[in-house]
């Protein structure tokens, strides 16, 4: 995907400059990004480093695992056809929480793990209902819609990024980001939850 | 704005102070893990920086052409109609396909518009409540090699509409 975006970019970019006579720009533009880029990292050592220590202090003192266990009344009630499942409840679990802290390398392998287990569930029932194993079952469908919709507490990379790039409040913006984000999960949870009941409405009509 | 500003900044010494407290309380060598953490978090940093760079030097060259400000003119009336500015029109967009192309947009606004302005605040925060849609689909699905989303798409589509009507109406308040 991202090699097309990025050929995309550069071509569509470079044929545009052509024509609206940019050239000058864009050849000092190439040079001037790259520098930025690491100028960036460096930025990002200082905060992703402190934030990945805390966040390696709360999942070595077990306060992680607390924060799974709170955590899965509310999956019981968005997967409830699942939710006697312990191993896939555990993983689903473990991805919302590395996701909430904003762990997001550690929230790719635990999805991974619940898409996986997700989908031998779903095989099992279509071996006895009947059913296309190659398409997302309702709680993959709402897995993925609720990852998608960002669960991230704190935006530390955003905040990181603001303050290199010279703003007063950096972190101002972590209560309405926090907002924001709770509307987004929000919308995309109802929409989810809805669907898995009528789709189940459906099903045990037939 | 000062009330935001507050409960912001308070977050973020609350959440040390618990997750140090709690390591404290069970005698865990905290500074010791701290420091494993920042390694680790090191290599993450080290690991996205290709990426930064490439990604960076491609939105320059596509900004520096002045394709972005056709596009956003384009875009301008979908903007009007939720309220978005043109300037976050592309933003969007890239967004749903990728966070770092997203970010290097998002530093172009910065410097163009500042961090603290309507513009720079919409982009903050639409980053810190979306996620790109299509590749967490393709990681995804791809691994256990499910071929229909179903409702997967409409849902995350949704949820990020829902989130950029938020960011906007949220930065609308803050200024």
């Amino acid at each position: 995907m991202l090699n097309y975006i990025w050929a995309f970019m550069i071509i569509v970019g470079i044929l545009v400059a052509a024509f609206t006579g940019s050239m000058e720009a864009v050849s000092s533009t190439v040079l001037d990004s790259a520098k930025e880029a690491i100028q960036l990292c460096l930025v990002m050592l200082g905060v992703v480093g402190m934030w990945t220590g805390i966040m390696k202090i709360a999942e070595q003192t077990g306060l992680v695992r607390q924060f799974t266990k709170l955590l899965m009344p509310i999956l019981r009630l968005l997967f409830p056809r699942i939710a006697h499942r312990e191993a896939v409840m555990g993983y689903i679990a473990a991805n919302l929480i590395a996701n909430l802290l904003g762990l997001g390398w550690a929230a790719t392998p635990t999805g991974l793990k619940a898409m996986k287990a997700l989908q031998e569930v779903h095989k099992e029932e279509c071996a006895i209902s009947g059913g296309d194993p190659e398409a997302a079952s309702d709680e993959m469908c709402l897995f993925l819609v609720i990852n998608i919709s960002s669960l991230q507490l704190i935006p530390i990379n955003m905040i990181a990024y603001r303050s290199q790039y010279g703003s007063v409040h950096p972190g101002v913006i972590i209560l309405p980001g926090l907002i924001a984000t709770m509307v987004s999960t929000l919308a995309g949870v109802l929409y989810g939850v809805w669907k898995c009941r009528r789709n189940q409405r459906k099903n045990s009509k037939q | 704005m000062k009330i935001i500003a507050m409960i912001s900044s308070f977050m973020i010494p609350l959440v040390i102070f618990y997750i140090v407290g709690y390591g404290v309380i069970n005698r865990e060598k905290v500074y010791d893990i701290f420091i494993e953490g920042v390694k680790e978090g090191f290599k993450i940093v080290v690991g996205i920086a290709p990426t930064l760079v490439g990604l960076m030097v491609a939105v320059g060259v596509i900004r520096a052409s002045g394709a972005l400000d056709m596009l956003g003119k384009l875009l301008a009336p979908v903007g009007k109609l939720l309220q978005v500015p043109a300037e976050v029109i592309p933003l969007i967009l890239v967004r749903l396909f990728s966070t770092s192309a997203a970010n290097g947009l998002v530093f172009d606004l910065f410097k163009e518009y500042g961090t603290d302005s309507n513009i720079g605040l919409i982009a903050s925060i639409v980053m810190s409540c979306t996620e790109s849609i299509f590749y967490i689909m393709s990681v995804y699905l791809l691994a256990v090699k499910v071929k229909k989303s179903r409702w997967t798409l409409a849902g995350g589509l949704i949820a990020t509409l829902a989130g950029v009507v938020a960011s906007v109406v949220i930065a609308g308040v803050m200024l």
